[in-house]
């Protein structure tokens, strides 16, 4: 199976992504660039972290106008998967895959630390090798992380069982959800209604071997693969 | 062909968490303005552009912020003044 990893101006984890699909997964991963009209016939696109564009106007608002882009969105379009990790879910919300928006973190301070992660569901294609409930050591690095949507986007979200992880275990009671940057209803990943769009704002790239403090991570491109045969 | 400069006000829109407008109050409080009851930060940016009339520049402006300048989930943006060139 093949990965299509986009580079952004300014993307920074396309080659943990290219690694964690290379060493972690043991496929085939290829860049995309962004002013190709191109996907080298991948069978999942990754949008990365970074700051493309610079952040410029608001995360991922520029980024969406990138010619990859069209495509990306068309691929979504035709069902193909899509994982939309920290700066890819700020576009993905801004090219309109998935519901809402990331905002500034609340506590106006950049976060940079492992959170505690709980899968909410496994129903999907990205989650189905985990275990429902478990709680996945992920790190998560970022200024606007926020994820913010009205209560009746939310709700739905809720009802249709397309909140995907949840932030868990904050400084007082390990079980509660916690938001370590103020998102709605302790948000870190959600799914689009056709399941085929995830958007999350933690890093399982950077995850992909107990080398690297956890492996928590290899069980979404684990889940990727077990659900797609080429 | 006229040219107008307009300048756009983009705020956040009321209800949504603004933690920097918060931090702005908070300090102006620190600062003895006790009298402030809420600051809110947002964008203010100066397009310049060609169109036949002052009713074409406005239009074609809504749509920028439409489409790229502001976000419509969660920001209000208005055109704060227009001016010829």
């Amino acid at each position: 199976m093949k990965f299509g990893i986009v580079t952004f101006p300014g993307s920074n984890c396309d080659y943990d992504a290219y690694r964690a699909v290379i060493d972690g997964l043991g496929e085939e991963a290829t860049f995309l660039w962004h002013k190709d009209h191109d996907l080298h016939q991948s069978d999942v696109i990754v949008l990365p972290g970074g700051f493309s564009y610079g952040d410029y106007l608001r995360p991922g608002a520029i980024a969406r106008f990138s010619p990859v882009m069209q495509d990306v969105v068309a691929f979504a379009r035709r069902g193909g998967p899509v994982i939309a990790i920290c700066n890819g879910f700020q576009i993905a919300c801004e090219a309109g895959l998935l519901p809402g928006a990331l905002l500034r973190n609340a506590s106006l301070k950049f976060v940079c630390e492992v959170v505690q992660l709980r899968v909410e569901t496994t129903d999907t294609m990205f989650t189905n090798r985990y275990e429902h409930g478990s709680v996945l050591r992920i790190p998560i690095a970022h200024g606007d992380g926020r994820y913010t949507a009205d209560s009746e986007t939310l709700n739905r979200l809720e009802s249709e069982g397309r909140v995907v992880f949840r932030y868990m275990g904050g400084p007082g009671d390990a079980d509660e959800w916690w938001s370590p940057n103020g998102s709605m209803r302790a948000i870190a990943g959600i799914i689009n209604e056709e399941g085929n769009v995830l958007g999350m704002m933690p890093h399982p790239e950077r995850v992909i071997d107990p080398l690297l403090g956890s492996a928590d991570g290899l069980g979404l491109f684990e889940s990727v693969l077990a659900r797609i045969t080429v | 062909m006229s040219r107008y400069r307009i300048a756009v006000r983009i705020t956040p829109r009321r209800g949504i968490l603004d933690p920097q407008g918060q931090t702005v109050a908070e300090a102006l409080h620190t600062l003895g303005f006790a009298s402030v009851r809420d600051v809110h930060v947002g964008r203010h940016i100066v397009v310049e552009l060609d169109a036949p009339d002052r009713p074409n520049a406005e239009q074609s402006t809504r749509e920028m912020c439409e489409r790229l300048l502001a976000n419509p989930v969660t920001e209000d943006f208005e055109i704060a003044h227009v001016e010829a060139t």
